[in-house]
């Protein structure tokens, strides 16, 4: 009969083990490796790197294993050891303009020095199922995303048995014939969209604040509003893709008065360079894969400054394109202050957007309401029964009153 | 830049003493000091992401990680209990990082982290009282921009805190604020007393123990020095006033302690029992004995303890 939450320890190790039983799922279905995570399920985990605010794809699929593909969680993981690392030190700017090109697409000019490089993209598959993943392959479906739908005959009933499509058997598993993907190597320089604005000054030009101080670090320093623009980058390229998607979309549908162009997306590696005090030169420490999207936006003058394009500007982790892009479109939302503009929409306001894009706070916080709260609880209850009794009691006095007064007339 | 190392067979990966590392700790030592000297004035400091969920008390897990040492006694309360279960967790934590000894007796500890309560057993002169806030603002659900109630704090403008509690009154005939009732602290600052229900609020006025308030999601500390004054905003008219049952403790038969309702059927049964449970049971310990202590204990609810 007594269900309040008292004598927790014995309980709170239980849900220890059935977290760990729920994990595991059935034992009788092997059990998956962070390898196979970190190969194969590259999207969530760069996803998890993001908004876990660390580069490291075998932790990231571990944390993905723990926290069952709970992508918040696992994000939440790696920020809780992320926070107890060392700092050796800041590497280098990275130069994205020297990015090993994966994925490079441009909205705003049919050619451009380097060309349209599709790369890997879910972007022109038919969202159809391809039954054939659901068992273990020999070599990679080209059909993954695509579905069995086109060049696949179908057979007479119109029910398609899902099979390996039947191939060249030169090329096992592919689309293309072999070597026609190798015919067309991608050019060494693929120059960035927006620098070939601007070396014709139409784009707003990206400068380094006065004396090209360190960049803020949102995850050592709290934040003061306004918040400068290396803290808003900072905190949306952590934030939580949904909601910076959501708010993205808010600016381009109507709360926002933005009409961007996506000037370039790329997807690719960028060598991250260190310079260690002893040695006074910068030492390669690797590569990190990369999504940057930049968006060109109606342009802006004044009397002093002939009308330029304005600016937005994405760059995540990973291969994480619509992140990038829902970053570079609230990037330039954000911005309104610096423009003059009015910010009238939630996109626009660096409090709102800032303080909210944090997904592991703002879930800690949510979900904080199942804690015990009974003693406020029990404020309330005190304050609305009596508040309740004495309204009770006040309407007794008055329905009294009044049968007093009426009275006499009753008795005439 | 990935450098964590993947421990060998043998080797167990270490934190540091109280999980926070040392230069943390001071920076939040150096927060504390500042708030210590301007009373009830929020201190922005660079909190860290916890292993605990934010919401779920990490500015009082990094204030009590800042100033815990070997010889202190801890303390963890939530709803006033020392076994609910988020302090279970956070005694666990701080039992585990920092090997800390830990108590459930008010006068032993030197260190209280709390949830929502301060204890009944009065507070004594080095006693650290270490609050979880979830929101430092007392003036956030007036106004939602922090750039702005930052400026009304700095000019002591406090004029929307007052007419929202007039309007209270205007409307239900007394103040509605049951928990987290706002504070005027040493004359200058307004200040959140974390969701304490008010039947707390005059432990806080000239406490002999420190007091510090961590927000850790928002990352702001706040401190009561003390003896420092901390008055509950009120009008002459309407004075504060704090809540009052009907019944004494159903196990110990207190009738100066806060109660928590336990719903004991389905026919409107309702027993009230001390939300402090250390408090209750040092006071069925020295033989006070409730109503329905019986019954409670025929459940499991409470131990019979002899005297």
């Amino acid at each position: 009969m007594y269900v309040a939450v008292k004598g927790g320890e014995a309980a709170i190790l239980a849900t220890h083990d059935l977290v760990a039983e729920a994990r595991r799922g059935d034992p009788a279905v092997p059990e998956i490796t962070v390898a196979q995570i970190r190969e194969q399920q590259a999207l969530a985990c760069a996803r998890v790197m993001n908004e876990g605010s660390l580069y490291d794809q075998d932790l990231a699929a571990l944390a993905l294993k723990q926290s069952q593909g709970d992508v918040i969680e696992a994000a939440f993981l790696m920020r809780a050891y992320r926070t107890t690392l060392p700092r050796f030190g800041s590497s280098e700017p990275l130069d994205t303009a020297a990015m090993a090109i994966r994925r490079r697409v441009s909205a705003t000019y049919k050619d451009l020095p380097g060309g349209q490089v599709l790369g890997p993209t879910y972007d022109y598959t038919h969202r159809l199922f391809d039954f054939a993943l659901m068992e273990p392959q020999q070599a990679p479906s080209p059909l993954g995303g695509e579905g069995w739908g086109e060049g696949m005959p179908s057979d007479a009933q119109g029910t398609v048995a899902p099979s390996l499509p039947s191939s060249d058997p030169a090329s096992p598993g592919h689309l293309l014939p072999r070597g026609e993907k190798e015919r067309a190597p991608l050019d060494a320089t693929m120059p960035r969209v927006p620098d070939i604005l601007g070396a014709e000054g139409l784009m707003e030009a990206e400068e380094p604040p006065e004396g090209d101080p360190r960049p803020f670090d949102l995850t050592r320093d709290p934040v003061s509003f306004p918040a400068d623009r290396d803290v808003r980058l900072q905190s949306m390229a952590r934030g939580d893709e949904g909601f910076l998607l959501g708010l993205g979309y808010s600016v381009q549908r109507g709360f926002g008065g933005t009409h961007p162009f996506v000037g370039e997306v790329r997807v690719g590696e960028v060598a991250v360079e260190f310079v260690p005090e002893e040695l006074g030169f910068a030492v390669d420490l690797g590569d990190v894969t990369l999504t940057e999207c930049q968006m060109v936006n109606q342009f802006q003058g004044s009397k002093e400054v002939p009308p330029q394009f304005t600016r937005g500007y994405g760059l995540v982790f990973g291969h994480s394109e619509r992140k990038a892009m829902s970053m570079s479109l609230v990037d330039r939302a954000l911005k309104a202050r610096d423009f003059g503009e009015a910010t009238n929409y939630p996109a626009q306001q660096d409090e709102f957007v800032l303080y909210h894009a944090d997904n592991v706070e703002a879930a800690g916080f949510v979900e904080h309401l199942k804690l015990p709260h009974y003693v406020d609880f029990q404020g309330e209850l005190e304050l609305i029964r009596r508040i309740r009794r004495e309204r009770d009691e006040r309407l007794a006095q008055e329905q009294n009153a009044k049968e007093q007064d009426n009275m006499p007339e009753a008795a005439e | 830049m990935t450098i964590h190392q993947m421990p060998a067979d043998d080797t167990k990966p270490a934190y540091n003493y109280a999980y926070l590392d040392e230069q943390t700790k001071r920076m939040i030592r150096r927060a504390l000091l500042k708030a210590v000297a301007v009373p009830g004035y929020q201190v922005p400091f660079g909190s860290r992401e916890m292993p605990l969920a934010r919401g779920w008390g990490t500015g009082g897990i990094q204030i009590t990680a800042a100033i815990i040492g070997p010889a202190d006694t801890l303390k963890v309360i939530d709803q006033g209990a020392d076994d609910t279960t988020n302090a279970v967790s956070i005694r666990r934590f701080f039992e585990r990082t920092a090997d800390a000894r830990t108590c459930e007796a008010t006068d032993k500890a030197t260190i209280i982290q709390t949830r929502h309560r301060i204890p009944e057993a009065p507070l004594k002169p080095g006693q650290v009282m270490v609050y979880q806030v979830p929101t430092p603002e007392p003036l956030r659900r007036l106004e939602p921009r922090e750039a702005e109630t930052r400026k009304m704090h700095a000019w002591a403008e406090y004029g929307l805190m007052q007419v929202k509690l007039y309007e209270d009154i205007a409307r239900y005939g007394e103040i509605t604020k049951t928990y987290d009732y706002p504070v005027m602290v040493n004359g200058r600052y307004v200040m959140a007393p974390s969701p304490i229900p008010k039947f707390d609020n005059p432990k806080m006025h000239m406490s002999p123990a420190l007091q510090l308030f961590g927000a850790g999601r928002e990352k702001r500390i706040y401190a009561l020095p003390p003896y420092t004054s901390v008055r509950s905003l009120d009008f002459e008219d309407h004075p504060f006033r704090i809540q009052s049952w009907a019944q004494p403790c159903g196990l110990c038969g207190a009738d100066d302690s806060y109660l928590d309702e336990v719903v004991i059927d389905d026919q409107g049964g309702r027993m009230f029992v001390c939300s402090d449970s250390h408090y209750c049971e040092t006071r069925r310990a020295e033989g006070h004995r409730g109503t329905m202590l019986g019954d409670a204990a025929a459940s499991g609810l409470v131990e019979e303890t002899t005297p």
